[in-house]
């Protein structure tokens, strides 16, 4: 089971082109980061995912089937994914109510509800907005309030459209601990992120997207390791792993206990 | 004569229970940048908010204590002219957009446009800053149909083109990638050479580092210190606060004690550099 990306693009309606001839496969139960450039095409991308954009050629197929065969509704118990702006995704006028509303669609008898609206809840830290207005909530709250809306499926793929925007260092452990806990159960997390310090310390695989195409798709270390894609994706190493490349010491090193180990004695 | 002075300034918004802001005493210099840092809901915007005079005016509640803007109280300002004065990013930046323009050109265009700048001047310095945030290939293309980076782009670029004084930046660089976040502080670095007064939240740690005067910390609502930047990062402050050091100073403090130590805790990656370049092969 998986989801496939082959010889994918995109256009929007204006004519723009966004994605061009991508390919790739998110497995069952993996969890890998996107990044690059502003406007590389990345958002657009995970959009062709779970069938929110279908794609102007090419084909996205989710566990077999592809997704200009499916409605969007029906992806989107598969997929879930979580808005970059969560304002494009929350619509109710309070938390419970939003968190509710995968229940009700699909008929969830009471006790069903409860216990995965709850969960969701729990893992995103949001019990205590339940009845809340999510307008009256700050920006990075209401991203968590979109998080845990989506986890409310029993999506076997979640997609994160940039969580690390705006995000402080409590709110980044709670973000790693629910990914952990997504990993612990099998299901896929993708997530788009501009942190590269994060990237380093929470995923092996990453995919890096320049002009509207993957560049590249392989481990962190290797990505650090290329001043070309770099340059390309518009990103930059975590400050350490420049700092020991500068030095002459190692061009993989990222962590801070493999640059620790590194430095020379100072006599 | 201070740019901002505020004495135990609390505020408390309409409707909410607790106060975002407890017995703030600050006072800001003309000509410096100030990095303020905080975990999420310390009250960073808040505060940002009162120096721009949206508070109390569009975001009413309960204000004591007393706040001065260039020695005149905040509630002796006209609000136009105080909006003239302070140039402002937002924080969200997908509000930011106007929604009334066809073309990003024109849409950084618009402040300028309305304080009367002359057509040539106004192209001018829009060009520039678009030059600048690598923005060339959209000036044409419609403010709505962006992606997330670059309408933050835009909305920075635009309030860069006003060239107030005094500007209030609220985490401008929240939806960028790693390379515009290093324009993006590279223009307010400039502005900030040029004379401009800067309030700049961020949680960049690393780039602030290199690039704020002096750096304010906030904690539920109260600043729980404010000081040069290097003995700011460097402090028991930052845990007390759940802030990130520089990479480079938890570096230098995880080999503290050890016979790799620093001689002194570097804040940015060059004195991290030149502290360990001598032990290169040795
Ligand atoms: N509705 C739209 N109509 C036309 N063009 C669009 C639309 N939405 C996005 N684009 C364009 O498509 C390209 C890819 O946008 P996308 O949102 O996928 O980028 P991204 O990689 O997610 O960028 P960011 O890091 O800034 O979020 C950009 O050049 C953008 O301007
Ligand atoms: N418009 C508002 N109405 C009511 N409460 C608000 C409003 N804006 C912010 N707050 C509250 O004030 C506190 C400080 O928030 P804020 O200044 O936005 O913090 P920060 O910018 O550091 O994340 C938080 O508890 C927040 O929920
Ligand atoms: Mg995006
Ligand atoms: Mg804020």
């Amino acid at each position: 089971m998986a989801i496939t990306f082959a010889n994918v693009s995109f256009a929007y309606p204006s004519g723009w082109r966004a994605v061009d001839d991508v390919s790739f496969t998110v497995k069952e139960g993996e969890r890998l980061a996107i990044v690059g450039q502003n406007g590389a095409g990345k958002t657009t991308t995970v959009k062709l995912m779970n069938g929110l954009l279908k794609p102007t050629s090419g084909t996205v197929t989710v566990d077999g089937v592809t997704t200009a065969e499916r409605t969007t509704a029906s992806i989107a118990a598969t997929v879930g994914y979580v808005f970059q702006n969560p304002d494009d995704q929350i619509f109710a006028s309070t938390v419970r109510d939003e968190l509710e509303y995968v229940p009700r669609y699909r008929k969830w008898d009471d006790a069903k509800r409860d216990e995965r609206v709850g969960r969701a809840a729990r893992l995103a830290g949001i019990e205590r907005y339940f009845d809340s207005n999510p307008n009256d909530l700050p920006l990075v709250i209401r991203k968590f309030v979109a998080i845990a809306a989506v986890l409310v499926g029993e999506c076997k793929y979640i997609v994160l459209d940039e969580p690390t925007a705006g995000l402080d260092r409590p709110g980044q452990r709670r973000l790693v601990s629910l990914i952990d806990q997504l990993e612990s159960e099998g299901v896929s997390v993708v997530t788009i992120t501009h942190d590269m310090r994060f990237v380093a310390q929470t995923f092996k695989r990453v995919i890096a997207m320049a002009n509207r195409r993957i560049i590249a798709d392989g481990d962190c270390a290797s990505l650090f390791a290329s001043d070309e894609l770099l340059r390309q994706a518009s990103i930059r190493r975590p400050e350490l792993a420049q700092l020991v490349r500068d030095l002459g010491l190692s061009d993989r090193a990222y962590r801070l206990d493999e640059i620790a180990a590194l430095i020379p004695d100072n006599r | 004569m201070a740019l901002i002075s505020m004495q135990d300034v609390s505020f408390t918004y309409a409707y909410s229970e607790a106060p975002a802001l407890t017995d703030v005493s600050l006072t800001l210099e003309e000509r410096l940048l100030y990095g303020v840092i905080g975990v999420n809901a310390s009250g960073k915007t808040t505060l940002c908010s009162l120096m721009r005079g949206l508070i109390p005016l569009f975001h009413p509640g309960t204000l004591t204590g007393k706040v001065e803007i260039r020695g005149r109280n905040l509630l002796e300002w006209d609000p136009a002219e105080l909006s003239r004065a302070i140039g402002c990013v937002f924080e969200n930046p997908f509000t930011q957009i106007s929604g009334i323009k066809d073309t990003v050109f024109e849409e950084i265009a618009f402040g300028l446009e309305n304080i009367g700048v002359p057509r040539d001047e106004m192209i001018e310095r829009v060009l520039e800053v678009v030059e600048r945030l690598g923005l060339e290939e959209l000036i044409k293309k419609n403010p709505n149909e962006l992606s997330g980076g670059q309408r933050q782009k835009v909305a920075f670029a635009a309030i860069v083109a006003m060239d107030a004084d005094f500007i209030v930046i609220d985490e401008p660089t929240s939806q960028l990638d790693p390379e515009a976040s290093d324009a993006v502080f590279e223009i307010i670095g400039d502005l900030r050479k040029r004379g401009k007064s800067i309030v700049l939240v961020e949680h960049k740690i690393d780039l602030m580092a290199q690039h704020a005067d002096r750096i304010i910390v906030m904690k539920d609502g109260r600043v729980i210190a404010e000081g040069p930047t290097a003995d700011i990062v460097t402090s028991g402050v930052m845990d007390e606060a759940d802030v990130p050091r520089p990479e480079v100073t938890e570096l230098a403090l995880a080999l503290q004690g050890t016979g790799k130590a620093f001689p002194s805790l570097p804040i940015t990656r060059a004195e991290a550099f030149d502290a360990l370049s001598s032990r290169r092969g040795g």
